[in-house]
């Protein structure tokens, strides 16, 4: 009974290491199929589900929630948009740009989800030298009769995995288009100003998304 | 597009960068911006009441392979445009898939309606006399909004002279014709950019400023087919 009680305990113990390794092994995911496995899976499901492809912003919010957000790093995306004016804000102020403006990209990118028409996306080669940090994965998407389009995806090494802190498309910056709006935001009204702006955006945008 | 608007660019350009002293709010790429969102305002309005509801209609009667096959169709016309482009580039390569997209689209491809030569694995380029410039080395200068044009740069408007003047449809003698070609195709255009239109609505704090700092990424994208060093942070 002792023995048998005993091989119970060693054969959870196990699965309990093999979980653990599995985890690890996730984060250790070289960047491109880190990229790759996150992008099939969404894709995946945005095909199967008819709400989000009739425009059902919420439920494309919940997915891009559980299976995007953990890769993405969205202290680095607000510093990037802040730039200089980063540091004129104090840390209380720091926790809440970054809280609004990841609600709103969260929304940008569930929305653009919504219009997602059966594209398909094209991974490009990738080469890393080892110890390498910081990199770029390129993607890309294949439309008939018109020019393809570039998404590409910078990440950078943390200790939890590799961290998207930017993405492109056709060249276009999620984050760094910001730029130009947030500084004169900022020069305009300060800090506060740019908070109070961000936060009435995203009522607004939360206010029709939770209409439809 | 008539000859009328493209002999008053010019003029505009020059009333824009007057007025441009008097109204600046201290971005160094858009020293005129004062009068840039007045134009936004104005392109904005005509898109609102005219083009954008035909395009809509559009892009709810038409079912999508007689869309993809009119946008085919200007895409393929395009084509000579872009290999020359690609051609005065140095991008010898580029260009001549260019000019045999074009030929296998205009026969195999039924005069452009399908695109036979992207199924094969021929890429279809983008690029304009305002890239070619740029490739040349010539600056981008200040941030224009172009009356219905749009966005540009100042390099870019020039280039968008000579893509109007190149343009084989602006040059077709038959009046009517040309009129309703340059009609389907503003309205073909407008519609394959109907799905951006709500993420921009989602993104945007400022629209004007989202689309200026879009477009000047994308220029400068494109200019570096892609490949554009990234530029320096600062925080």
């Amino acid at each position: 009974m002792n023995k048998k009680n005993y091989s119970v305990k060693w054969l959870l113990g196990c699965f309990a290491a093999l979980a653990v390794s599995t985890g690890a092994l996730a984060d250790d995911a070289t960047p491109d199929v880190l990229i790759k496995n996150v992008t099939n899976e969404v894709l995946e499901i945005v095909r199967k589900d008819r709400d989000i492809q009739s425009g059902n912003t919420k439920k494309a919010i919940d997915l891009v929630e559980a299976k995007v957000l953990p890769h993405f790093n969205f202290t680095r995306m607000t510093q990037l948009a802040m730039a200089r004016d980063w540091r004129q804000a104090t840390p209380a102020q720091q926790k809440t740009l970054i809280d609004e403006f990841r609600s709103l990209l969260v929304r940008t990118y569930s929305k653009a989800l919504t219009e997602y028409k059966n594209q398909t996306i094209e991974f490009k080669p990738f080469k890393m030298q080892a110890g390498e940090t910081d990199v770029k994965v390129r993607t890309q998407i294949d439309q008939s009769g018109a020019k393809p389009i570039g998404l590409d995806y910078y990440l950078e090494k943390l200790p939890n995995g590799w961290k998207v802190y930017d993405i492109e498309v056709g060249g276009i910056s999620l984050v760094t288009t910001y730029r130009g709006s947030f500084g004169s935001e900022v020069r305009q009204s300060g800090i506060d100003g740019l908070i109070k702006t961000l936060q009435s955006k995203n009522a607004s945008g939360e206010a029709a998304a939770t209409k439809k | 597009m008539t000859k009328l608007h493209i002999k008053r660019i010019p003029v505009l350009v020059c009333a824009a960068l007057l007025l441009g002293g008097c109204a600046t709010s201290g971005n160094p790429k858009d020293p005129i911006e004062g009068f840039n969102r007045a134009m936004y305002g104005i392109n904005e309005a005509v898109d609102k009441v005219a083009i954008r509801p035909v395009a809509r209609a559009y892009d709810f009667v038409l079912p999508s392979p007689v869309k993809r096959g009119v946008a085919n169709v200007f895409g393929n016309i395009d084509d000579v445009f872009i290999g020359v482009n690609n051609l005065l580039q140095g991008k010898g390569k580029d260009g001549i898939t260019d000019l045999g997209r074009f030929v296998l689209n205009s026969t195999i491809g039924i005069f452009g309606i399908f695109d036979i030569a992207s199924n094969i694995g021929m890429e279809k380029h983008d690029e304009d006399f305002g890239q070619t410039f740029g490739r040349w080395g010539v600056g981008s200068g200040a941030y224009v909004v172009v009356p219905f044009f749009g966005p540009r740069t100042a390099r870019d408007t020039v280039g968008l002279l000579l893509d109007i003047k190149a343009d084989p449809i602006a040059n077709i003698n038959d009046v009517p014709s040309r009129n309703a070609l340059l009609v389907t195709r503003i309205i073909s255009d407008r519609a394959t950019l109907l799905p951006a239109d709500k993420v921009i609505e989602e993104a945007a704090l400022d629209k004007y400023a989202y689309m200026r700092d879009g477009y000047l990424q994308r220029r400068r994208n494109l200019i570096h087919d892609g490949n554009p060093p990234r530029e320096k942070e600062e925080f």
